[in-house]
């Protein structure tokens, strides 16, 4: 069972106390975007092996949203941050790199 | 036969009689028996029925990898399938059955013989049966179907209480032996919270039982006096009868307690820091011919057997093996006063120290020696041998009455790999072992398991506890605790000679012989089976175990493991390593559905939202419905009155006079601050910010698919305030959604919501006379001019607080009053006592749902799945045009969601008035399509009789709908069909006079 650190009331919560919101950063298409690019919102999600930036909700907790870096495969967390961002802040991106030298950076 | 000792037992209590029954008959027992050293002391050697082919089964194991010994236990809500003897302390007055024979243990009918065994064969759950195909359905189906499972499903709820139980520890230290206990004293005194959990009913493991000696001194001594430190420590919990059954992501623990007083089981859901495996190790069966025979037992679970409860497994053992480690057994059952007549060790050269002590004894060791297949009739009743280099020559057959096999030790890795642990191949002792340089990783990328002791490949007893004080130091040492430093007690055993590979006995058995070697004792897999798996090309370690179904019983491959490896090994040329292992999955031994489920069941799995006036509607005949998690009266009963009548009598007594709603589980979401207006328009479809305080406007809310998900009226209540009316199930996700899109979208906007859902009680008040008895009540003009169809007004009515919306859901002049919830029952009293002179009577959610069809209004969840649009339901004008933007509005431009043919909201009317369509019935065309099935081109979404047209109706969505009003169509029901004309949506008061009156 996953914990997170929860950024908003610094609980450290349990995977049961959140609900998972998918990929994170995802830019809103509005009324004018063109077909394409409307259904890479609606349906093309990042899946990688390794590094993913996601959404999560504190909803047994505090209520409110946060993002999670975390390695989709070995389960490590490098960081949880404000969902109220557009990107990894640089102390996140610097957390990631400092155990995935190799990483390339975000998308 | 197998018989208890006059003498010794370490851990049974003489003094304590315990009386048990097996199958009917009454046995006896001592306290700390288990189950499965009673039944052996009774000479119960039989105790079940293979999975596959029923053959004889006799306990194996004196622990939880234990295939065999799977019992009933207990009666009625109590009884418990599949219980393993071996881990279960004896009770008085237990029940037990022995379980998968039928009619009973010694005859059993299912029995396989050798030629209907041919079809039984690796794989045979995919081969066997799928020709000719009518047999399925017919033979085989019900054939399996009977001999499926293992044990009997019990036939009634579940009469006992289990618990979780939620710890957090700095170290949780899993197993309790001589590694373990070093490992708890090491990070204790480190001044770490440490959490010490073993299996068994007692402390120290093998090693009091394998002789071993620590400082000098027999190790059951250090074990007391370690166990004695540890408890008198207040940062120490020590927990016995307890199994780690899974280590989790992020290091998240469960174990399972057999508890002695309470519930029945707890289920722990442990946080630790770090964790220590200290597990220990599993023994591993000989593959030799008949291996499976009752009375052929592990060599280590003979010795316990012998050392810990007294029981002779029989006068004559012969001891089988690869390793030296055996001796031990040969020499308890020798000081015992027994006969070993034989060791048989594969291995040429044998001149360890055990060895040598049994030699002494004059026990014959006979090296180089192999089990050419064990004799018997049912039980063991001898040993025929041969020379493991050979191909199973039979050189004699000597007479026993118990086989003690040993194929080596491997390390219980089960908690390092589920977590994530990597293993590596220990060529020299022959066994998996946790690879430290890939340990388990925690959140942080630093490993949260250190394995100790045997679990950690270190097998000679006098090394064991050296490992595990190492494992304490280490985990303080990752938590930055300052570990002793000191010189630590020292563990000394016998030395011991290498193990040598012995993976088929006798090397060169024929195909006859190997057809007769099993692997996995619970599912009836033999050598055979697994060389088939391969030549047919399931190579891979995991296609094999599926095919095969090795390692797949109860056991999960605890004994089988390895040895399959090994086959698979030599099949494709490959080493074992090369081949791998299968993945290890908690949980470690079954867990109980009880224990997880844990006090969640009944009225405590989930709780029932009421409203206020839950306790009036009980009393007064309510018939009860679940909504989402409320429940509401489906409507009220009166004596002698079917539901049907009542719901008829509600909807006319609505219609003719007045009807009385409990509409408290409505959801009511208040949205406020500056950019209110500017956010509501952006959840609606419709534009919401126009509207002025004291008007109300129904609104749709659809998500980014372009689907409509909620709807409801939505009041202005200043000019920052809207509240927001959502479905009674719709109202945690509503205000979750808005949150979500305020919180991670347009979190500069000055918006703040709040879900008011419950602070409100809610009453309709409905019908023509509705006017009439809020005027009675008093307080607030509630005239047509004062207060007109949608608009909404406050003041106190009968001295209420209250908000009047005047809207209607039904049809008809219509009033919604919300009140704080502490004065719900209150005013629905009042208006109960004036409305008695207009035939007042409470309505349920039956009658609100037929008077809202026979207006044509939708219902979310009936009319709408998750891929319906407004605009299909007819509701294209509460969809604005004018708004830039609004959730939902570029997926409904999407081309699918334009589509002229898309299905459309239509009424629809059977031909035959009494005739109901039945719900989700399909319409069809009369055309196939290329697969078959028969066109579709609509289905119903509501269907009811209705009272007030005193005909059935019938709401649905059709292909092109509102363009073929008049048309016929046929809906499918069963073998025939129904026709139904297509007509407009609204039955009744299409131009809605009543409800503006
Ligand atoms: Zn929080």
């Amino acid at each position: 069972m996953l914990q997170l650190e929860c950024p908003v009331c610094g609980v450290l919560a349990d995977e049961t106390e959140l609900v998972p919101g998918g990929e994170a950063h995802l830019q809103r298409a509005g009324p004018d975007s063109t077909d394409d690019a409307f259904a890479d919102y609606l349906f093309t999600r990042a899946n990688p092996r390794g590094v993913h930036f996601e959404r999560w909700c504190h909803v047994y907790g505090c209520g409110k949203w946060f993002h999670a870096a975390r390695d989709t495969a070995t389960l490590e967390v490098f960081g949880t941050y404000s969902a109220q961002t557009t990107a990894p802040p640089d102390d996140i991106v610097a957390a990631i790199r400092a155990r995935r030298p190799e990483w390339e950076g975000p998308a | 036969m197998s018989t208890r000792l006059a003498t010794g037992g370490t851990r049974i209590d003489r003094s304590q009689r315990l009386g048990f029954t097996w199958d009917g008959q009454p046995l006896q027992g001592f306290a700390g028996d288990t189950l499965a050293s009673a039944l052996l002391a009774n000479n119960q050697v039989l105790v079940g029925r293979s999975f596959k082919y029923h053959r004889p089964r006799g306990v194996v194991a004196a622990g939880p990898e234990e295939p065999n010994a799977l019992v009933g236990l207990g009666t009625g809500g109590s009884f418990e399938p599949n219980a393993r003897a071996t881990t279960t302390a004896l009770a008085d007055g237990m029940l037990v059955a022995s379980q998968n024979a039928w009619p009973g243990l010694a005859h059993d009918v299912g029995v396989v013989n050798g030629w209907l065994s041919r079809f039984l064969r690796a794989g045979f759950y995919y081969k066997t049966f799928l020709w000719p195909r009518a047999f399925w359905k017919r033979l085989y189906e019900p054939a399996i179907r009977r001999a499926a499972g293992l044990g009997r499903a019990p036939d009634r709820a579940d009469a006992d209480r289990y618990e979780y139980l939620y710890l957090h520890a700095d170290v949780l230290v899993a197993g309790g032996g001589i590694a373990g206990l070093a490992a708890a004293r090491e990070a204790a005194q480190a001044g770490l919270r440490v959490l010490l959990i073993e299996q068994e009913a007692c402390w120290g493991g093998r090693a009091a039982t394998d002789g071993v000696t620590v400082d000098g001194k027999p190790a059951a001594d250090w074990v007391a006096g370690t166990v004695a430190e540890l408890q008198a420590m207040e940062t120490v919990t020590l927990r016995l009868r307890t199994t780690v059954t899974g280590v989790h992501d992020h290091g998240f623990v469960t174990a399972l307690e057999a508890a002695d007083a309470g519930p029945r089981q707890r289920l722990w859901r442990i946080r630790a820091r770090h964790i220590v495996a200290a597990t220990g190790a599993i023994e591993r069966p000989l593959p030799f011919a008949q291996n499976d025979r009752p009375g052929v037992m592990l060599a280590g679970a003979v010795r316990d057997y012998a050392v810990h409860y007294a029981v002779s497994p029989g006068d004559r053992t012969v001891v089988v093996t690869n390793n030296d480690d055996a001796y031990r057994t040969a020499i308890a059952l020798r000081e015992a006063g027994l006969t070993v007549p034989a060791i048989l060790d594969a291995r040429l050269r044998v001149e360890g120290a055990l060895p040598e002590r049994a030699r002494a004894m004059g026990i014959p060791i006979k090296p180089g020696h192999a089990v050419a297949g064990s004799v018997g009739r049912g039980r063991v009743e001898g040993v025929a041998v041969c020379v493991q280099a050979g191909e199973g020559a039979v050189l004699e057959t000597i007479p026993c009455e118990a086989v003690a096999m040993s194929g080596g030790w491997s390390p219980t890795v089960h908690l390092w790999s589920q977590a994530g642990g990597k293993l590596r191949w220990d060529a020299a002792q022959l066994l998996f072992r946790p690879d430290p340089a890939r340990p388990p990783i925690g959140a942080d990328g630093a490993a949260i398991v250190t394995a100790a002791g045997a679990a950690n490949g270190v097998l000679p007893a006098g090394d064991c506890l050296e490992d595990g004080v190492a494992a304490g130091r280490a985990a303080a040492k990752a938590l930055g605790a300052k570990p002793q430093t000191g010189k630590a007690a020292t563990a000394a055993a016998p030395e011991e000679a290498p193990i040598e590979a012995v993976w088929c006995m006798p090397q060169g058995a024929p195909p006859a012989l190997r057809d007769k070697i099993w692997l996995d004792f619970q599912n009836d897999v033999t050598m055979s089976d697994v060389a088939l798996a391969a030549r047919e090309g399931y190579e891979s370690v995991e296609h094999a175990k599926r095919y095969t179904t090795l390692g797949m019983a109860t056991d999960q491959g605890k004994l089988s493991n390895i040895g399959g490896l090994a086959v698979l090994a030599e099949a494709r040329g490959a080493t074992i390593p090369e081949i791998g292992t299968t993945t290890f999955r908690p949980p470690f031994t079954p867990v109980t559905l009880g224990a997880i489920g844990g006090e969640a069941r009944g009225a405590l799995f989930k709780p029932t939202r009421k409203t206020a006036m839950d306790g009036w509607h009980d009393a007064n005949g309510a018939v009860w419905e679940p909504v989402a998690d409320w429940r509401r009266p489906f409507c009220y009963r009166k004596p002698g009155e079917t539901v049907d009548q009542a719901v008829a009598r509600e909807v006319r007594n609505t219609r003719r006079n007045l009807g009385i709603l409990d509409a408290s589980t409505l959801g009511k979401i208040l949205v406020t601050g500056p950019d209110a207006g500017r956010f509501v328009d952006t959840l609606y479809t419709n534009r919401m910010s126009t509207l002025k305080p004291g008007r109300c406007r129904y609104g749709l809310m659809c998500n980014e698919n372009g689907f409509l998900f909620d709807d409801g009226v939505v009041a202005r209540i200043d000019d920052h305030s809207f509240l927001c009316h959502t479905t009674s199930g719709g109202s945690d996700h509503v205000h979750a959604w808005m949150e979500e899109w305020l919180q991670t979208e347009w979190w500069d906007w000055q918006v703040y919501t709040a879900n008011l859902t419950e602070q409100f009680a809610q009453i309709a008040v409905v019908g023509p006379q509705a006017r009439a008895v809020l005027e009675a009540l008093g307080g607030i003009d509630l005239s047509a001019d004062a207060l007109p169809f949608m608009g909404w007004t406050e003041g106190t009515l009968a001295g209420i607080p209250a908000r009047v919306f005047r809207i209607s859901f039904s049809g008809e002049l219509s009033f919604e009053i919300a009140v704080p919830a502490a004065h719900g029952q209150a005013l629905w009293d009042r208006l109960m006592a004036a409305g008695a002179a207009h035939a007042i009577a409470p309505y349920g959610t039956e009658a609100l749902h037929i008077m809202r069809a026979e207006k044509g209004f939708i219902m979310i969840g009936d009319e709408t799945d998750g891929t319906v649009t407004p605009q299909d339901l007819g509701l294209d004008w509460a969809v604005s045009k004018k708004k830039d933007d609004f959730l939902g509005k570029r997926a409904q431009a999407r081309a699918d969601l334009t589509r002229p043919d898309r299905w459309r909201l239509v009424g629809l009317q059977t031909l035959d008035p009494r005739t109901r369509l039945p719900d989700g019935a399909h319409a069809v065309d009369g055309t196939v399509l290329p697969t078959g099935i028969r066109r579709t081109i609509g289905r119903v979404t509501s269907t009811y009789m209705s009272p007030t047209l005193d005909r059935s109706i019938a709401l649905g969505l059709v292909e092109r709908g509102p363009e073929r009003i008049g048309e016929v169509i046929r809906f499918a029901d069963g073998r025939g069909h129904i026709e139904a004309r297509i007509v407009d949506p609204v039955f009744y008061d299409p131009q809605g006079e009543r409800q503006n009156g």
